[in-house]
């Protein structure tokens, strides 16, 4: 979506403004949306409330923005100017702040690919292909296409035993 | 550096593969961290090389790997880092900012991957024409053969872990270089690309993230890479890429029903000026040759192999043209040795 002002960058700024009880939607890019800001505040320094509003500024919000990563050094704030995290680690110390943001994102905070190829994600990366091809299953079964189903059916039967022959092993 | 490449045109514009027409080609992009040591924005010169040195180790103990070779983006000269960039064999960002950063090339160009790059890996496997399959099965390959060798950051939740949120999950970006001249020139490519984003697939340009699409070349991608399946992400965007592949053909078809005299005229003068310019910017060239390819395709323009074709397309850009020269160039003085150029390979075309 591009910016309602500028027509040219992304929006990344979502507002609703509600004007004489009309509700208006607007989307801006960065830019545009601290311009319209400025305005705003030199208006009616709604701004600032805008601000604390979006940024929910309870103490323990606060904290967990200055909150600092012990493997990188980076911190949420950090985060936040640049986009990127600075280690693995970031991913567990800013856990509760990055999954509403995956979430944001992607729609999902479920990984459904690929695992790493070491014997410790074998087994469930084994049940993964299966669940995936169980969906598939489902899939091509309401479509009718019948021979695409058997073969999906077969694959499973293929990894079922698989995990069956680890079972026996361990 | 490079100059074993020189003379092919690289993967990207072998013309080689299905639908080649349109779908010039498709790219998989798999990112991937190693555990514990800083992600590239904040690595230190000691721990990148300590991560060069676990690389090129496991990189010698496996056969895909063992194949490609190792450079450090320090060792490459700006000119020669341009030119893989315009192979499509590395990022721009990797080519501006050398610190830290290294590349593993295959000879055939297919494989490359970015050592610090925004991610510690980025393997990318380039495939001419509309062919995720085969480039998915062997970048999935190298990722296996690393991934048997160092420890790679990975939540069993959320899967590969990366600097930026936006890649994590899958790592995996898939892309295609898709060629849609008559969709622009009916002006029905910005509906379809609306229509494109709001499926949550990206359009880029020629080079990539953050490039004007010139020549009329597209780059869609995947943007999400958590919750779907690596088959999924790729089924999902063929079939966008199917989609986009029928409705040029369809606007291709309508102008050659409704206005071929038209576009005829534009397709001749294209040619006309890429056989006469003295002075022309890659810019203007390529937008030229989009519609000289666009007449090959429908068989107006005969007499032009699709080979020399894609090798004006590879050469005219400008490291290419400053390596063929062997020598460094100014921005005046390579317009008009890409004109000199256009003239000599173009001089056997009857218009």
């Amino acid at each position: 979506m591009l910016c309602d002002i500028c027509g040219k960058r992304p929006a990344t700024v979502h507002l609703t403004e509600i004007i004489n009880g009309k509700v208006k939607e607007v989307h801006l890019c960065e830019e545009c949306a601290r311009k319209k800001s400025e305005q705003l505040q030199v208006q009616f320094n709604i701004a600032d409330f805008l601000y604390d509003f979006v940024n929910a500024s309870s103490l323990e919000a606060e904290k967990q923005e200055k909150e600092i990563c012990p493997n990188c050094g980076l911190s949420y704030l950090g985060f936040k100017k640049q986009g990127k995290f600075g280690c693995s680690r970031c991913y567990d110390v800013f856990k509760p702040k990055i999954l509403p943001l995956l979430q944001k994102i992607h729609g999902s905070i479920q990984h459904r690919g690929k695992y790493p190829s070491v014997k410790e994600y074998r087994h469930l990366s084994l049940r993964q292909k299966i669940e995936n091809l169980k969906e598939y299953l489902a899939r091509a079964i309401k479509l009718e296409e019948y021979e695409e189903a058997a073969r999906l059916r077969d694959q499973i039967r293929e990894l079922e035993k698989k995990i069956q022959k680890d079972k026996g092993n361990v | 550096m490079f100059e074993e490449l020189l003379q092919g045109v690289g993967e990207w514009l072998k013309g080689r593969g299905p639908d080649s027409d349109i779908v010039i080609s498709t790219r998989i992009r798999i990112a991937r961290n190693l555990d514990i040591f800083p992600f590239p924005n904040r690595i230190s010169t000691s721990e990148a090389d300590k991560l060069f040195r676990n690389l090129q180790e496991a990189a010698g103990k496996s056969k895909t790997l063992k194949q490609l070779k190792f450079f450090r983006m320090e060792d490459i000269e700006p000119l020669d880092r341009e030119f893989l960039v315009e192979r499509h064999l590395i990022s721009q960002e990797h080519a501006l900012w050398p610190k830290n950063k290294a590349v593993m090339l295959s000879e055939d160009e297919i494989i490359s991957i970015m050592v610090n790059e925004e991610d510690h890996l980025r393997i990318q496997v380039i495939k001419s024409g509309f062919d995720f399959v085969t480039g998915y099965r062997l970048a999935s390959k190298v990722e296996d053969e690393i991934a048997r060798k160092v420890k790679f950051a990975f939540h069993s939740d959320i899967g590969f872990l990366t600097a930026c949120p936006t890649n994590v999950g899958t790592g995996l970006r898939v892309s295609a270089m898709v060629h849609l001249p008559a969709l622009i020139i009916t002006k029905r490519v910005n509906k379809i690309l609306e229509f494109v984003s709001k499926l949550s697939f990206a359009a880029r340009g020629f080079l990539g993230e953050g490039t004007q699409a010139i020549g009329n070349f597209f780059q869609i991608s995947n943007q999400v890479t958590l919750g779907l399946g690596e088959e999924e992400i790729i089924d999902n965007l063929s079939s966008v890429i199917r989609q986009l592949r029928r409705q040029e053909i369809e606007a291709r078809r309508y102008m050659m029903t409704k206005f071929r005299y038209s576009l005829e005229d534009r397709i001749w003068r294209a040619l006309g000026i890429l056989k006469t310019a003295r002075i022309i910017s890659s810019q203007e060239t390529l937008q030229h040759l989009s519609l000289l390819r666009l007449g090959m395709d429908l068989g107006i323009i005969k007499g032009l192999s699709k080979e020399l074709l894609n090798n004006i397309y590879i050469s005219i850009q400008p490291a290419h043209l400053q390596k063929l020269q062997e020598r460094k160039l100014s921005h005046a003085e390579r317009d008009i040795i890409r004109g000199n150029l256009l003239r000599e390979k173009l001089g056997g075309i009857s218009v």
